[in-house]
């Protein structure tokens, strides 16, 4: 008899360990009920364009034509591509050394970062280096990159919001290290309180913990709230003081739905501090064209600038960066059209922002009508989705539904988005994968399907939930 | 301290403490690159020689530790510091310095460009990229373009009608979406059936992960198997050094076996079982074995009998075999075809329940070297599908690789056919490249055979050649006056007398004693003879300098 190679008890412990609630139980559920041709909605993953977002015309086709650079030599090719779309192509092939089809520098192509430091620079108004912007295949490998650096083991904790992007707990599992949860106060609009983080880093320390790096997700994933600038001076102290490294994501910086609370970045905040602190805290933000009205998550570009992080670090930062060769250069000159888009004056830009107000508009709109439509349904409390792209309402769930739940041998929440799946089409992934205190349950979906399928949806998962309600025993909650 | 490694091996590890004592024993150096070091992980900060540092920088080593930081140098993840990637490593820094200077500074040099010979990196040397997939991707890239009239003019017949197959296969024809984790479904239905075409054996689309470029496939299987230093992966030496340093990243052992440079760079099934056992007596648990076919940086196609007997050897012993095919378009002898482990494993009988096997292709390599489009994908089987679940949960947390590179790599498993409006210029965009691979590889081969010390196997395949020199004592000498490896000492005259970039054996491993560097195929046929001319009189100079 042969050996086994590889059975499932000799996998890394880690592997076996981590969890993706986003792609998890419910996703595959849908899938099934797709492929036996039922009508799903998917609202688990922040997929804009599978939802019918429709890409931006201009850097489409700025890399359609560095995909076909041989079109630019073609005296036709002003039939179907405007002036300004082939310039750029120009100007962003220069920037390469042999075009989509050559590895780039491994932190990115050297003129592309130099666009993201202006854009920084604009954005903050503070000096940004593009020799600290690494590009990477979205945001999540740049989150996965910096995270392998700070972990060297299960004594090293990373502070992660409670409810957070389960990108975070699975890399920290992946990466063997230990995940320090904070809670976000669900009755202060997610608002982050600064003594609840006191107290988990003094928990945490006294099981022997090395608290190491705080993340924040701002705007929240799958919260939706906007930190305030106070809240995010608050934070900054705290991490100077506790001796964190803040790791920023800022993916859905484009992504605003009131004016009360406009996006800020944590490196603003920073600077904005002034000497001591701004020297001494040490700051990663990433950032993402899965996101804003751009919503080019196939792609998978993304970048991070680092602050404050010794010189040597960012060389072995960039060793780790090396093996991988380079991030993939299409995705790198999205990323230089999303920061540098089309100015007034040039050909395209009346449609640029005639397409890009268009989305963002919408998804307005679309985050007032979820959050309306759980609002007015049976035991749902739900909060405005600042930002972002998701709504999280709190399904306040009967005893009998607890109890029928784990007679089924799921976690309540699980139980009710299978249920929901079933009976509706609509595919959410249940809060416990996000993270939620004990006895408390939520879904996340995001605010994309299309405007005109809002109220259909909101409808039906409305009939769905008030039937739910009813069959489990309530028309009241005790929680 | 680390476990690692074994028999000849251990007494060739090197370690940085001895290396900055002058080595000691200078044969310590060559065998294997610094990531094999035994440092003890606390220890590792002060002494990892990052290849980014020079090595006059040691000094200067301990400088982020003095501040109160969070994370510094002292601080990091020891892996992190301990791993090595020779491929862009110290001379290709000093090379990128060398080209900034060049533009200000012309006269001051010899030469008036850089050639960089270090990375297989085709399109950056002036390759062209296959226009019919170039064409597929820019109208996948923006579909509008097929609703045009004008794009019949600008495009060839197939290749729109590739991109609306394509299209079709995408739901809601989203580009811009994320796909499934595993890769978009109708495209790995497309290289199921390249795969099955190129076998004459059944490949399953479901086996299939699409990723960003081979490594991240390489990196996902090194994380699954790796648990701690006691879990050990048979690799060549010399080896490509992605597998040294996701070892290294994923704490696990590398367990050397070594090439036979004397035979073309042949396996022997001897050493391997020489090397598995040894590994096994002290205690490490050797999960899985490397092949690099074509190899890397050794260019030799392995024989038909050696691909069986591996085959053979890593059934009987129970080892998952990971087959680095990303080189399998890059043949140059007429007496070598490619031929996939999966399709000897299959013709011996074994199936899926018999034998663990994971093949690695990538769209960076063969005739096309669409290294910047990072598409690539791992054909995944014999594992248990409690075992898959967690493979592509996994894939999951990336949530899919970019959608380009999934076209990419569907488009390379299945090119135009006989018949098709781009069959005929592809035809010609193809075998002219590879013909020219083939010339560059067999000039450049002579070139380095008629230096002086120098020999050099003849490159069957893959992208690189990998000639022997022996240096003088002298040379070694003056090398160890600088700290350096003896052949990182060669390399670096050679660039900055020259101006072309290559990368030093002891990046790759190598037997002691022995020196070599890794050099491209890859520089454009014009410039090649000026390549051969500069490399020989630089060799001429230098071993006038050094010869004993």
């Amino acid at each position: 008899m042969s050996l086994k190679a590889l059975d499932y008890d000799s996998l890394n412990e880690n592997v076996k360990n981590c969890q993706y609630a986003v792609r998890g139980e419910l996703y595959l559920r849908a899938s099934e009920l797709q492929k036996e041709g039922k009508k799903i909605i998917f609202t688990n993953v922040g997929n804009p364009h599978a939802l019918g977002q429709k890409p931006l015309t201009f850097p489409r086709q700025v890399v359609a034509l560095c995909q076909a650079p041989f079109l630019l030599d073609d005296p036709n090719v002003g039939m179907i591509f405007p002036a300004d779309a082939i310039a750029r192509a120009k100007h962003y092939l220069s920037l390469t050394s042999g075009g989509l089809g050559a590895y780039s520098d491994s932190r990115g192509l050297p003129g592309v970062r130099k666009e993201v430091a202006e854009f920084i620079e604009r954005r903050d108004g503070y000096p940004s280096d593009p020799e600290l912007i690494f590009l990477t295949d979205g945001a999540s490998k740049g989150v996965m990159q910096i995270l392998n650096c700070v972990i060297r083991g299960q004594k090293d904790g990373i502070l992660v919001p409670v409810p957070q992007y389960p990108l975070y707990s699975a890399t920290i599992s992946l990466l063997g290290g230990t995940l320090v949860p904070y809670y976000l106060e669900e009755s202060e609009n997610w608002g982050l309180d600064v003594n609840n983080l006191r107290q988990s880093v003094a928990q945490a320390r006294s099981q022997g913990i090395t608290v190491r790096a705080m993340v924040i997700i701002n705007p929240g994933n799958p919260t939706g709230q906007c930190l305030s600038e106070a809240n995010l001076r608050e934070i900054l102290r705290f991490c100077c003081n506790e001796r964190l490294v803040l790791l920023g994501d800022e993916v859905y910086q484009q992504n605003i739905y009131q004016d009360e609370r406009p996006f800020i970045s944590s490196k603003k905040v920073l600077m904005d501090m002034g000497a001591p602190i701004s020297k001494e805290v040490q700051l990663i933000s990433f950032h993402t064209v899965s996101k804003g009205y751009w919503g080019e998550c196939g792609q998978r570009g993304g970048y991070f600038e680092m602050t404050n992080i010794p010189p040597r670090t960012v060389e072995e930062i960039y060793k780790v960066a090396s093996i991988a060769l380079s991030p993939n250069v299409s995705a790198q000159i999205f990323m230089g059209l999303m920061v540098s888009p089309p100015k007034p004056g040039d050909i395209s830009y009346d449609q640029f922002v005639r397409e890009s107000k268009g989305i963002l508009e919408s998804l307005r709109r679309r985050a007032r009508m979820m959050t309306d439509g759980f609002n007015s349904c049976k035991n749902v409390v739900c909060n405005f989705t600042e930002g972002a792209m998701y709504s999280f309402p709190q399904i306040k769930l009967p005893p009998k539904a607890i109890q029928a739940a784990k007679q089924a041998g799921k976690v309540p929440d699980v139980f009710y988005c299978l249920k929901l799946l079933e009976a509706t089409g609509i595919s959410t992934v249940p809060g416990s994968g996000f993270g939620q205190k004990e006895g408390v349950f939520h879904l996340r979906t995001t605010i994309l399907p299309a405007e005109e399928e809002m109220p259909e949806i909101m409808d039906s998962f409305k009939k769905f939930n008030d039937e739910f309600m009813s069959q489990y025993g309530v028309g009241y909650s005790r929680m | 301290m680390r476990r690692f490694l074994i028999g000849q091996a251990r007494k060739g590890l090197v370690d940085h403490t001895t290396r900055r004592q002058h080595h000691q024993t200078r044969s310590f150096l060559s065998l294997l690159p610094p990531s094999f070091s035994t440092n003890s992980p606390r220890a590792a900060p002060l002494v990892s020689l990052s290849r980014f540092m020079s090595s006059t920088s040691d000094m200067a080593a301990s400088s982020d530790s003095t501040s109160s930081l969070p994370v510094t140098l002292d601080s990091i993840n020891p892996k992190v510091l301990k791993c090595e990637y020779a491929v862009r490593g110290e001379i290709v820094n000093i090379a990128q310095k060398l080209q900034e200077d060049l533009k200000s500074n012309k006269d001051a040099y010899p030469f008036d460009e850089i050639i960089y010979c270090n990375i297989g990196n085709p399109q950056s040397l002036g390759q062209l990229p296959i226009r019919f997939f170039r064409e597929v991707l820019a109208l996948c890239d923006h579909s509008s373009l097929l609703d045009e009239t004008e794009t019949h003019g600008l495009f060839s017949t197939d290749s729109i009608d590739r991109a609306w197959k394509i299209l079709d296969q995408i739901p809601g024809r989203a580009t811009g979406a994320y796909s499934h984790s595993q890769g978009i479904k109708g495209l790995r239905d497309t290289i199921a059936a390249g795969i099955e075409a190129r076998d004459g054996f059944p490949a399953d689309p479901n086996d299939i992960f699409l990723t960003d470029g081979a490594s991240p496939a390489v990196h996902m299987m090194m994380q699954l198997v790796l648990s701690s230093e006691k879990d050990g992966i048979l690799c060549p030496i010399p080896q490509y050094p992605l597998y040294s340093a996701s070892i290294t990243l994923h704490g696990g052992s590398l367990v050397p076996y070594y090439l036979d440079e004397a035979t073309g760079w042949g396996l022997e099934i001897s050493d391997l079982k020489k090397q598995l056992e040894e590994a096994r007596s002290k205690g490490i648990t050797v999960r899985a074995l490397v092949v690099i076919n074509p190899g890397n940086p050794t260019g030799q196609v392995l024989a038909e009998e050696n691909q069986r007997d591996i085959v053979n050897f890593c059934k009987q012993e129970g080892l998952v075999l990971l087959a680095d095919e990303v080189y399998q378009e890059n043949l140059y002898v007429p007496d070598k075809k490619f031929h996939s482990f999966k399709k000897f494993a299959r013709s011996l009988g074994y199936g899926e329940k018999d034998m663990s096997l994971v093949s690695f292709q990538s769209v960076s390599k063969g005739y096309y070297g669409e290294c910047g489009k990072r598409g690539g994908y791992m054909e995944v089987t014999g594992f248990t599908p409690d075992v898959r679940e967690q493979i592509y949960k996994m894939a999951s947390v990336n949530l899919c690789s970019n959608i380009s590179g999934q076209i990419l790599a569907s488009l390379v498993m299945s090119p135009p056919k006989p018949g098709d409006d781009s069959y005929d210029s592809y035809m010609v965009e193809r075998d002219g490249i590879l013909s020219s691979m083939a010339k560059r590889a067999k000039t450049l081969e002579e070139a380095l055979n008629n230096l002086e010390g120098v020999t050099c196997n003849r490159a069957e395949g893959a992208m690189y050649l990998f000639p022997r020199i022996s240096l003088p004592q002298k040379a070694i000498e003056a090398a160890e006056a600088e700290k350096t490896a003896p052949d990182a000492f060669y390399c670096k005259r050679l660039l900055n007398a020259t101006g072309v970039v290559v990368v030093p054996g002891s990046g790759f491993g190598q037997v002691p004693g022995t020196w070599h560097f890794r050099c491209t195929i890859l520089p454009q046929e014009d410039k090649i003879p000026a390549i051969v001319d500069r490399l020989t009189a630089f060799h001429k100079s230098f071993m006038d300098e050094f010869r004993d």
